[in-house]
């Protein structure tokens, strides 16, 4: 079975190596400080004790106050997993540092984040739309998002930034 | 004499018949060889998260059938564990040996068409793949037999599986297994040594160990970069505990070894397969949901609906094309707060260029052929 190293226990040893790093700790995964993110995932991966060498998944979450990214961590030598999450408080403009230069695996995974979710990942070297098309207006998995009535979904008449004229008889 | 050529660019897709759906790859290229590669995605974007957000748990799973097409009972399974996951529930041991059986038979049907595929994009036109259709329909005739669908299974539910199988599947699925290993040679005297397939994938397309990890790539692809990691040996769900099987892996880690390693996949899970139908007990095949996580709601969605505690939870499968994971976010309410699919097809693309730049052109048509992509699962 794959050892799950929770959030409390990868806190700890984190705090030993950048004392001050770890912004809160909960069960399920260790919310890191934006400004050591790199250095700490550089540790993770290289550590003898960890070696989290495969980045399994990497999103975002919109906490309505502030974004999350959570990354889930995969030990393929030692066979370990865990999470770990940066947050971004500036709704307006979030910011998070790219983990490309740790792993590699990132990079479609932080464009997609970057798509959906509007979060500008710093140093990632080809940061564009993924899935939609440049220009598209807006951050489709953010939770203001054409939120109708009810907190539901309307379903889009049209294309966003589509022409409102009637599409005269095409359908 | 020398001869000045501008580099130029090609777009192969979205509409070619090697890019396996809706995918566009831009090649740029010098002569004939390939000096940029970028991807073209969204051609499918269906935005499966924020749909799924506006729906109910049990209502996402028909989802989870569309996203990996040609896998729809892995792609069940993956989001039912990690609900399970989330409301700490504990399917029944019959329900368990069921959902090894169906992935099982479906990595064989999903391999049968990644391999015979593969074949057509290597240069042997359609006479591999219509074998291994021929075999694909088996399967599917056995997953209509046990849920009335062939392709969009949505068999799968929160707490087991949507019903037990008929009293005639298990002699069919062992007729089907007993079958099967003869089907298997043949298609490896016709395909292994074939001219047409190892002059266009050997040393192609290589990826080492230490590139394959770093660049998140998982399952068979993986396994053909000589590293044996598999989900099912190193976190094993359902009943692959107690089944004995071997990882597949290759050594050389190119498009050749990936196709090799799919085909000794398919006698694995033969051998999954042969244990499981011995093994599997009578029983219930649906746990009693707790009662405070099923609760009458105010929408009128649906008159029941599971209320999972405020938490977290990423579920984590081995689909045939790697490691399928969902990631739910509760905040208590019927419906998922945040709802993401690690996508393997997705994330095996990633070192892509990597692998296609300095090639050629035919080259860059194997290498996709062999990360063997849904293109419903890329762009979801």
């Amino acid at each position: 079975m794959t050892k799950t190293i929770t959030g409390l226990d990868i806190a700890h040893r984190i705090e030993q190596k950048f004392p001050g790093a770890v912004d809160d700790a909960l069960p399920e995964a260790a919310t890191v400080r934006g400004a050591e993110l790199v250095d700490v995932c550089t540790f993770l991966k290289d550590d003898p004790d960890l070696k989290f060498e495969f980045l399994s998944s990497l999103t975002a979450v919109d906490r309505l106050e502030y974004f999350e990214v959570v990354y889930h961590l995969t030990s393929i030598r030692l066979n370990q997993m865990t999470a770990i999450k940066v947050k971004a408080i500036d709704r307006e403009n979030p910011r998070v540092p790219s983990v490309t230069p740790v792993w590699p695996g990132a990079n479609l995974q932080e464009r997609e984040a970057y798509d959906l979710m509007g979060i500008v990942f710093e140093g990632h070297p080809d940061l564009r739309r993924v899935f939609l098309w440049d220009g598209f207006d807006g951050w489709p998995l953010r939770k203001d998002y054409l939120v109708g009535p009810g907190g539901r979904f309307p379903g889009l008449e049209r294309f966003p930034g589509e022409s409102q004229e009637p599409l005269g008889g095409r359908g | 004499m020398t001869i000045q050529a501008e580099p130029f660019v090609v777009n192969l897709g979205p509409q070619h018949p090697s890019t396996h759906g809706v995918f566009r790859l831009r090649l740029t290229l010098d002569g004939e060889k390939i000096i940029d590669a970028d991807m073209v995605m969204g051609y499918l974007h269906r935005s499966m998260e924020k749909l799924a957000e506006e729906r109910t748990y049990t209502q996402n799973i028909p989802f989870t059938d569309r996203t990996d097409y040609l896998a729809a009972m892995t792609g069940n399974l993956a989001y039912v564990i990690a609900v399970e996951q989330l409301c700490g529930i504990e399917p029944p041991e019959r329900a368990q040996w069921l959902r090894t059986i169906m992935c099982e038979l479906q990595r064989i049907a999903s391999h049968c068409m990644a391999v015979g595929i593969f074949a057509n994009d290597c240069g042997a036109w359609q006479t591999p793949v219509m074998h291994m259709l021929r075999d694909r329909e088996k399967v599917l005739d056995l997953f209509e037999m046990a849920c009335g669908a062939r392709l969009t299974l949505n068999y799968m539910r929160i707490g087991g599986v949507s019903r037990d199988v008929p009293p005639e599947f298990m002699p069919a699925a062992r007729k089907l297994v007993n079958e099967l290993p003869k089907k298997l040679d043949e298609y490896e005297d016709l395909l292994l040594e074939n001219e047409i397939i190892v002059e266009r994938s050997r040393g192609i397309g290589v990826l080492t160990p230490e590139q394959a990890m770093a660049h998140s790539v998982s399952g068979p692809m993986l396994r053909a970069s000589g590293v044996a990691w598999d989900i099912r040996k190193a976190d094993p769900y359902a009943a692959y505990d107690k089944v004995d099987f071997d990882i597949a892996v290759g050594v050389h880690g190119d498009v050749y070894d990936r196709f090799v390693v799919r085909l000794a996949e398919m006698r694995q899970s033969l051998k999954i397969l042969e244990q499981a139908l011995d093994f599997i007990p009578e029983g219930p095949v649906h746990a009693q949901l707790p009662t405070a996580t099923v609760q009458p709601i105010d929408q009128p969605v649906a008159p029941l609906a599971i209320r999972p505690p405020v938490g977290e939870a990423y579920g984590r499968i081995e689909s045939p094309r790697g490691e399928l994971g969902f990631y739910l976010v509760s905040d208590g309410s019927p419906a998922p707060f945040r709802f993401h699919i690690r996508s393997p097809s997705y994330i095996n693309l990633t070192p892509l260029k990597l692998m296609s730049v300095g090639g050629t052109v035919a080259d860059a048509i194997v290498i996709l052929g062999s990360v063997d992509i849904i293109v419903g699962e890329v762009d979801r």
